[in-house]
Order: C-alpha cells, then structure tokens, then sequence
C-alpha cells in the first residue's frame, strides 16, 4: 500500500478496538516469567555452551601477546577464540570499531577473547586466566579537550572549529542571526553540559547462535531486525539468506539494540569454533564501555528577542565527540521545530574522542537538546520577566516550520499542551519569584518546558493468515522492546478485520517474516500498524474477490462480512493469506512530522543538604491518535522517569587517564528508583494526524523524554534561584549557593 | 569466580579454627557482599567457612548492665524490626533502614555488615590500579574520580570509604565487637578501634586477624535522647551515602555524632562532641580539622556540616 497523501476519514474514525485502554497481550507472559528473553531460550538450543567475552584492558592501543593457554586447561572449557586469531570482522550498520578479531584496540572493553564451557561460572573463570600484554597508544577522552572552541566567541561566524578537524555540519543559516543577536534588547547566552549516558535497560545484550551447515540462526535480543540480519551477514561475509535472528521479546532497548553488537558476534564466531550452539549475555560492565552510549554534549544556546518576549535570533551549537566515522548527539534536533524568530543558525559539530563508540539513545539529539535549549528559554523568561508559559506562547511559529523553509507543521498543538497543562499543574500557583516558596526543610519550585520530537515514519510490511476455524494469525519481523506492539498490531488487526481481540495472534521478531519497521526513533507504532492495515486490506480484498464483493466498500464487524444487503461469516472463503507492506511517499517531506508536549514539574530541594526530589511531574502530550492510551501512557512515564535521571543523577563518568567509563555497573550508574519518583501524570490530547499514517497515529515512546528534565532544572531554579547548567544537577554544584545554614 | 571448597560449621570455635588453618578461607555469612566479590575475582577465597549453622548467634539479648547483645547472625531486618532497638536505640533502626534494600537486608547479618568492603569504582575494576585490591598496585582514585571518596583519615596509597550505615550509628552508641580468636579465646573491640584507617595497608578494613571470628555487637545501656539517622545521597533510595550522619542529641542541646561516607572508617571525634550546643559549625570545624579532600569530594565538608545543621534543627524541632 502506497502511502501518498493525507489519510482521509476511515475505519479508524469509528474505531471499536484501537484507542481503547488495553492491557499488554504479553503483559501476564511478563508477570509470569513465561515469555523467555533471549538469555533464557532453553528449548532452542538444549546443548548451548555458555561463553563469556573478555574485554580489553586498555582504551587504545595493540595487543602484543595474549596467552590463552591456561585458559584452555580450566576446567569445563570447550573452545577459546581469541582476537588476534581472527582477521576483524566486517562491519554492519552502526558499527564503528570491529565488533571482535585483529590484535588492534579501539576502546576500552572491545572483545578481544570469547571462552566456552560447559557453565556459565566456568567460561567466566577461565576467562579471568587469559594473559595478555598491550602497547598501549594515548588517545583523547576528554571533550572539553577535543572540542576546545565548544562555547567560544569565536563560533558567530559559523566557521568550523578551528581546533578540532573533524567539525562536520556546516551551521544552518537563516536570515542573519549575528546582528540581529546583537541588536536584540534581550539577550540569553548560556553554554550547558549533558554527560554520556548509558542506556542501563534490565536485559543485557544477549544471543544464542548456533550453526546448522552454512546456516546461523541467532536467538537474539534486537529491536531492527532487517537491519541486524543484513548487518549480521556482512559482519560475517556470509550470505543474507544463510542468517535468521528470531527476537520475541526483549527487556529493554532504548536504542541500544539497535545494530548487532559483541554478543551476536562472539556467539556466532564461538558457535561455530565450538560446533554446537554459544549463549552469550554481556555482562554489566561490558554495556557500558563495549556498547554504545549516548555521547556528551557541550551546547552554546544564544536567544535575542525584543521586550515582549518574542524571538529575533536563535543559534543553538552543539559539540560532541565520537570514534572516527560516526555522528555525534544533535542536541539542536528541535530547535528548528519549536520556536518562531527570523534570524537563526544550529550547528551540530563532532570531534574523535577514543571512548567507546557513541550511538543512539532514547531520542537521541532532542533528549538532551531540551535539557539546554528549554532552560534557556527559562533564562529568557526571566530576562523579560515573562511567564515562562506566555513567554512559549508568544513564540508560536505561524505558517511555515521556521527553521526549514519550504517545510509545513503536519500537525501542531503545543500551545494546547501548555495551556491544558498549565490549568490541570495548577501553574498560577507558582510564586514567580525564585527561592520564595518553603515547605519546613524544604525549598520548593516549579519548571515548565515544551517537548518535541520528530515523528518519523518507515516502511514497514506484515503478513495476516486467516485460518479456517476464523483466528487472524500476523507475521512481521516487528519488535516489541517493552512497548506494547503485540497489542496494537492484534488491535489494528482486529479493527481492521471486524475481529475480538482474542482471535487474532501477533507473532514479531522473525526474520523469517515481512520486514517491518522495527523498534526505534518511535517511529515503531505508527508505522508497523500501518504495515499491519496494509496487509488487512490486501486480505480484505482477497476475501472479497473469493466471495465476489467489493471489500474497500464492505464492512467487517463481529466475525462478519457485510457489503451492500449482503453478509458472510468471515471464514466463509476459508484459510487465506495476504501479505503487503506500508510505504510512506514523498508528499510527507514536505511536512515536519512532530510530537508536542508540555511538561511540568515541581520539585523540593533541601535547604540543608541540596538534595532535590522531585514532587510531581505532568506531561500534556499531542502525538496523533493514541493508538492504547493505557501502553502509551507507560511509554511516557517511563521516558520521563528517564528524563529524571538524566538531569538529576545519571552520568557516565570518563576517567581521561584510563579512557574508560568507570561506573561502569548499576551500582555506580544511578537510574531513578521508585522513591525518586513519587507523582506523574499523563494526558493525550485528543488529536489526529492525517499526514502521518492511515491510522494518523505518531509514536510517543520518546515524546515523553524530550522537556521533562528541562522543566525539573527550571524547577530547581525556581525553588533555590539557582541555575546550574551541567548535568546532571546532583547537589555538589550548588550546595554553596544555597542559603546560609550553619 | 574460582572454584572454592564449602563447609559448614556448628560452633564458634570450629568456625575460627578452620579458618585460621587454612589462609586461603573466609567465612561465609549471608554472602550478599562475599560472594558478589568473588564472581568479580576481587575475592578469591579457595575455601568457605559457613557460619550461618552456628547455634547462639542468632539471639539479641539483654546484657546484665542494662545493654543488648545482638549476634553476629542476626540479620539486619530482624535487627532493625526490634522492638528495644526501636525504643531505646532508634539512630541504629534508621541507620539500618536507610541501607541496601528490603531483600538485601534479608539476608545480610550483623557482621558481615559490619565488614563489607568499600565501594571505591577502581576498586571493582581488576584492569586498574588499587592497592585495596592488589596491594603495591597504585591507587587509580587518588588522581581520579573521587567524589565519593574519604576526605579525612586517609593516606597515599588509598582514599576509599567504609561505605555502611549500620556502624556509623554503632559507633555513636559506643558499641563493641565480640570475637573468638584462632586460638579460641574471646577479645571485645571497641567500635572505634574496630575499622582501620588505609595508611600504608589498605587492604586491611579493620583490626580482626585472619579466623577471628565475630560472635556479637554488644550495645551499653541506652542513653535516650533523639536518635536521628541522616542520609544524604544523589537518589532517594538504594544508594550509598554521600555523606551521613548519625546523632543522638539530648533535650538540653548536648549529645554525639559520627559521620559516614568521609572516611575509611565510621567518623567520630568524641572531643568535638562539647561544641554540640554552639551549633554544627562549630562540632564539623574539630570533626574534619584534618581533613584532606580531593577537588572532587571538597563538597562533603560543607555537606557534613549543613547536614549536621539539619540534624539540630529538627531534634531542636
Ligand atoms: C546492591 C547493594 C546495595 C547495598 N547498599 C547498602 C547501603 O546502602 N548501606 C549499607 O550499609 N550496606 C549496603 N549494602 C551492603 C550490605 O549491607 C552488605 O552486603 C551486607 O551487610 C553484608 O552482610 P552478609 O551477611 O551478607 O555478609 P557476607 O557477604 O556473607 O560477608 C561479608 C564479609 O564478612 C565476613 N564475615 C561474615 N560473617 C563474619 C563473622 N561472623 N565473623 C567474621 N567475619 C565474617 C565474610 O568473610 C566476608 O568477608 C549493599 C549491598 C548491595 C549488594
Ligand atoms: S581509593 Fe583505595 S580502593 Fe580506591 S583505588 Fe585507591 S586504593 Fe583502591
């Protein structure tokens, strides 16, 4: 089905399934411990042999010698293959360095050695016995270091960082953003720092490979994979047909499964070394320094506007640093988007830095674009002694998509989302004047920010099979990593096909089946389930040329054909199979397809200590039909407790002599716990998006964490009158602004 | 983790003198740190000694001078629940509740509590240097990342924290150690004398010798007053302190206070105690007078004190 202008009204208007609260189709399999992560496949492979990878001890450098030779002896091993024995492999999508072979380190905790054994315990012991020598070389791990202009005066003109030879983005310019910067009545100009993240999903990276002939199969755990077979292929030099990656279930992505990683490699690699099936599961450390990361960003923001708040100029720069070859964080993703103003310039800029490989996580570039960008519109609010509400309100573009001509808003209502959010937060009770507002110890304010978030669209294909006793089986290589898309795909399916629930069965995460989209930049719900209706209509109209009726006309209710004055049970042409896919024409590049929101918080910090928590947090969202408020709603929360994270405690801290990120377990990677967050509230606002898909429905998954740590730092300034401007905001960097105790 | 050899034990004594045979043992109580650093290979033990079997440790008990004896086995839930504890010796129920999690404390005991190892992150990584873990390595903290590190009472070769929050409160109850040595005879430690600080051995935690075994925490008789146990860490829960303080303030404004989190070892100047009433200011100034801090943990100096603060504003109340 060919996507090419704006959905018209359809069944999805009247709809009786979609956009109803359902609860999870996987929800009890989850909360009984039936539905197994990849780690856990015992019936796949009853005689997989446990490995266990070895990470390099130095950040960049050369293996000069690794002995693997006690190794072997340990007892239980059944094979060791050690890098330097094997040419690197190739590389698939999003792969920077080579996930394993060759005597070369790229960064800390590369594989250099997978070791088999019959255990677990003893793979891992015998792995501790592997001996290996490095010629360490010095790298750069320091961003501030590699990227020494991030901030400076130097940047108006738009030239490339003169220190740094990897600056890549050329600045986007309209109008002329330096004088009318330097003619604005009001000025903001303020750099900010967000640190690397970890992504610090439940389920680490895991994969059991086993090999039958030339054939692998991966029981894996990946949220893209068409794009993970494919890869799997090339990092291997086998052919694509010879590769299946099966996924079901997955404990978590948010974008670090994404692209294979070490795992799915050492296993295959180790499999067939073994000649029986490998499992392999990271263990914590190796998440951090051998996967990705999301990459630290330095960002400059400068807003002019006149008195009454409105926008003249805006430059929003960002530096990141990355391995050679890849893209850093775009932290001025939204900025383009947001606001109105004339004259404008972002600019992205990234630098080699020897750290392990910086890749995508949970809306990457908008996620912490917000957390700099919002806050300075809350300097701006100050600055004109606006509301910060009113002060977004006056800045609503009109017409065109400000920072890309020629580009219109495919649907827009943020002003919604921050009126409704206002009146719902009780925002008027907010004392304006920062640092007034005490509760006994307590030092408490409130924050709001807007939230944007691109909403792309993928093509995306499914298959439906009818069976002869009416249960609706679908098939797509589509992942559900914890968001729900059994569900919304067994909605779309039985909405489509006038079916209960219960009839219809959802099978993902087989390459064997039609590429769909997959699990990433929330482009996942919109476009499988439009995939899925696809693949309906194609079964629509095979039923109806079999029992000779116009099925685009038909309609299908309650197990039931109905066209015209004539009717049929939907079995009546027995078992038949459809397949067909979604694909998005170019009518949408002349749209921004966007997800709104409006986020607010309130937070106490302690007058004594400076420790913030956080009281409660709102999110007013517009992201298009919402296709099960009650999965959506987790989607959200989930992010914004991620949003917490990221501006209150989450870092990847970088030792620059050693290369490495040293919190490298969950121990020393704080991630919110529950009592972190006590209050939060979700409201979809009640829109449709023609542009996006036939369902007019947008992803939320990363909605929810674009804005909400912005509005937690404006809280915190509110509260104490303080702005800190390096993330995440833990207590140490303003303890001694806060008022006099002792 | 190494392959080990397992054994449990009836009596105290076995228990001591198993260990003490053998230099590559340790005892095993509730496992929840031992066996943690074993899967890490920061412990290598080639032998565990169970103690969990061992009859008359499980009980708290009254001691004739009016005090408790808590047994080394008894866990930190069961020992927080206490209905004395609760009553009489409140700093300690806070102190533990404020530590790990529901589960954790489950299964942990008194004294392995009382011995988990710091949680300094070079400490964890066997790639870099650490002379708690490899003694004459180096110490990758000392120019590195700190933060959480000790600011008083350490020395060149380490700056890591005892990182607990039970013994910070023991320790302002003027608790004491109960042992059974190798040898079989009973010594009593008291808790201030019980952490080591690093100096130029930081791989020794504290003064116990290989098989002592402890058998109980012994608390003196109460000494009323409010018991506040303060916590201050980066997230709300399950976290290790930042700093922390554990006090017992009495109506007429007198009273002590340790501090945990800055130092190898549960943090009290008992002289420092007699400036309580001029406010806490005054008690950190004598507290931390020695105190060498990194640029990273400078912070807990103020912290210690604006807690402290904190702490005599709301028993003042
Ligand atoms: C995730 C996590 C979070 C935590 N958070 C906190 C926290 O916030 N605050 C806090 O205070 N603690 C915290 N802890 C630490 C926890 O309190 C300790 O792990 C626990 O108290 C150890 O007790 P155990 O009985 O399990 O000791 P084990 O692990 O069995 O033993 C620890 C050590 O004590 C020795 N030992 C045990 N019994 C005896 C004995 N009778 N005589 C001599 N030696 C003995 C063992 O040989 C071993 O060296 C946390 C732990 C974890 C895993
Ligand atoms: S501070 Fe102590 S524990 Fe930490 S690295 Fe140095 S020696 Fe090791």
């Amino acid at each position: 089905m060919d996507f090419n202008q704006p959905a018209g009204t359809n069944l999805f208007d009247n709809a009786r399934v979609i956009g109803k609260p359902t609860p999870r189709i996987d929800g009890p399999l989850k909360t009984t411990g039936t539905a197994p992560y990849a780690y856990e496949r015992h019936d796949v492979a009853p005689d997989a042999a446990y490995g266990y990878i070895l990470g390099a001890a130095i950040a960049k450098g050369r293996i000069s010698a690794m002995n693997v030779a006690e190794a072997r002896r340990a007892p239980g091993v059944v094979a060791i293959v050690a890098a330097p024995d094997v040419a690197p492999v190739g590389k698939g999508m999003g792969n920077v360095a080579p996930l394993f072979g060759g005597s070369d380190v790229a960064h800390y905790h590369q594989a250099i050695a997978v070791v088999v054994a019959e255990t677990f315990e003893q793979a891992r012991a015998a792995a501790a016995l592997i001996r290996v020598d490095y010629d360490r070389t010095p790298g750069a791990f320091d961003l501030a270091r590699a990227a020494p202009h991030a901030g400076a005066e130097e940047q108006d003109d738009g030239a490339g960082d003169g220190g740094d030879p990897q600056s890549q983005q050329t600045p986007k310019r309209i109008g002329d953003f330096a004088d009318a910067f330097a003619a604005a009545p009001v000025k903001v100009d303020a750099t900010y720092t967000t640190p690397d993240e970890s992504h610090a999903m439940i389920e680490p990276h895991a994969t059991i490979a086993g090999w039958d002939g030339d054939k692998l199969t991966l029981w894996t755990s990946n949220q893209m994979i068409a794009w993970s077979k494919s890869s799997m292929a090339k990092i291997l030099g086998i052919a694509e047909e010879n590769v299946r990656l099966d996924s079901p279930y997955i404990g978590g992505g948010f974008g670090s499964k994404l692209f294979v990683r070490a795992d799915a490699v050492c296993a295959a690699l180790a499999a067939k070394e073994a000649g029986r099936p490998v499992k392999i599961a990271l263990q914590r450390p190796l998440i951090a320094n051998n996967t990705a990361h999301r990459h630290a960003t330095i960002q400059r923001i400068r807003l002019g506007a006149g008195r009454d708040g409105r926008i003249t100029a805006i430059a929003h720069e960002c530096w990141s640093g990355n391995l050679d070859g890849q893209s850093g964080e775009d932290g001025t993703a939204q900025t383009p988007v947001l606001y109105a103003g004339a004259n404008r310039l972002v600019a992205s800029r990234v630098t080699h830095l020897d750290l392990p490989e910086g890749n995508a996580m949970r809306a990457p570039g908008e996620a912490v674009g917000h957390l700099a960008l919002e806050v300075a519109m809350d300097e701006l609010a100050e600055a004109t002694g606006m509301d910060p509400v009113a002060l977004r309100l006056a800045n609503e573009p009109t017409g065109e998509v400000p920072g890309k001509p020629g580009t219109r808003y495919s649907e827009r209502n943020l002003t919604r989302c921050l009126t409704e959010g206002a009146e719902r937060f009780g925002w008027a009770r907010r004392n304006a004047r920062p640092g007034a507002v005490r509760d006994g110890r307590w030092l408490v304010g409130m924050g709001v920010a807007a939230g944007y978030r691109g909403a792309p669209t993928q093509k995306s294909a499914a298959r439906v099979r009818l069976e002869a006793d009416g249960l609706l089986v679908v098939e797509t290589d589509m992942t559900d990593i914890g968001t729900g898309s059994y569900t919304i795909i067994a909605q779309t399916a039985a909405e489509t096909m006038g079916l209960p629930l219960d009839r219809v069965s959802v099978r993902l995460g087989d390459s064997a089946f039609p590429a769909a989209a997959g699990s990433g930049g929330q482009w996942g719900a919109a476009s499988s389930t439009a995939g899925v209706y696809a693949a309906c209509v194609a079964l629509r109209r095979k039923i109806g040329e079999q029992l000779g009726f116009a099925a685009d006309d038909a309609t299908f209710a309650d197990g039931r054909i109905t066209a015209g004055d004539r009717s049929w049970a939907l079995t009546d042409a027995g078992a038949q199979v459809a397949e067909d896919g979604i694909a998005f024409g170019d009518f949408q590049k002349g749209y921004d397809l966007g997800t709104y929101a409006g986020h607010f918080a309130e937070v106490a910090v302690d007058a004594f200590t400076g420790v913030t928590r956080i009281r409660r947090m709102l999110a007013v969202c517009d992201a298009g039909r919402i296709l099960n408020p009650m999965s959506a709603r987790s989607q959200v929360i989930g992010a914004m407790v991620m949003a917490a994270g990221g501006a209150l405690m989450e870092e990847l801290v970088v030792d620059t002599r050693f290369g490495l990120f040293v919190n490298h377990d969950l121990a020393g990677y704080e991630v919110p716990v529950h009592l972190d967050i006590p209050h939060q509230e979700v409201v979809f606002l009640d829109t449709v998006d023609p542009v996006s898909t036939p369902l007019k429905a947008k992803g939320v998954g990363e909605l929810g964490i674009c804005g909400p740590g912005a509005a937690i730092a404006n809280a915190i300034y509110n509260a104490t009158g303080i702005r800190v401007r390096e993330y995440p905001l833990t207590l140490d960097k303003y303890l001694d602004q806060l008022p006099q105790v002792a | 983790m190494r392959p080990f050899t397992y054994q449990r034990v009836a009596t105290a004594a076995e228990a001591a003198a198993a260990v003490a045979g053998n230099p590559a043992a340790k005892f095993l109580a509730g496992g929840t740190n031992l066996l943690d650093l074993m899967k890490l290979e920061i412990e290598r033990p080639a032998h565990l000694v169970d103690v969990q079997d061992i009859e008359g440790l499980n009980a708290i008990e009254q001691t004739g001078d009016g005090g408790l004896r808590i047994g080394a086995l008894v866990s930190n839930t069961a020992l927080a629940a206490d209905e004395r504890v609760r009553r009489d010796y409140g700093v300690l129920t806070r102190a533990i509740v404020a530590g790990a999690s529901g589960q954790l404390r489950n299964k942990a005991t008194t004294a392995g509590n009382l011995l988990q190892r710091t949680r300094c992150p070079y400490f964890y990584d066997p790639n870099l240097p650490c002379n708690k873990r490899n003694p004459g390595s180096g110490c990758a903290a000392l120019e590195g990342y700190s933060r959480q590190l000790a600011v008083i009472g350490t020395s060149d070769k380490c700056i890591a924290t005892y990182p607990g929050d039970m013994a910070i409160a023991l320790r302002v109850l003027d608790a004491t150690v109960e042992t059974v040595q190798p040898d079989g005879t009973e010594r009593t430690i008291p808790f201030g004398e019980f952490h080591r600080l690093p100096g130029d051995a930081p791989e020794k935690d504290n003064v116990l010798a290989h098989g002592e075994l402890i058998t109980a925490v012994t608390l003196p008789r109460p000494i009323g007053g409010e018991h506040v146990y303060h916590k201050v860490r980066d997230r709300a829960s399950y976290a290790f302190a930042l700093v922390s303080v554990a006090a017992v303030i009495q109506p007429d404004g007198t009273g002590r206070v340790a501090f945990g989190g800055v130092a190898h070892k549960p943090w009290r100047v008992e002289a420092a105690e007699a400036a309580m009433p001029q406010g806490a200011a005054a008690v950190t100034a004598q507290v931390f007078a020695d105190a060498r801090p990194t640029e990273h943990n400078a912070f807990k100096l103020p912290l210690a004190t604006r807690a402290l603060a904190g702490v005599l504003a709301e028993a003042k109340g």
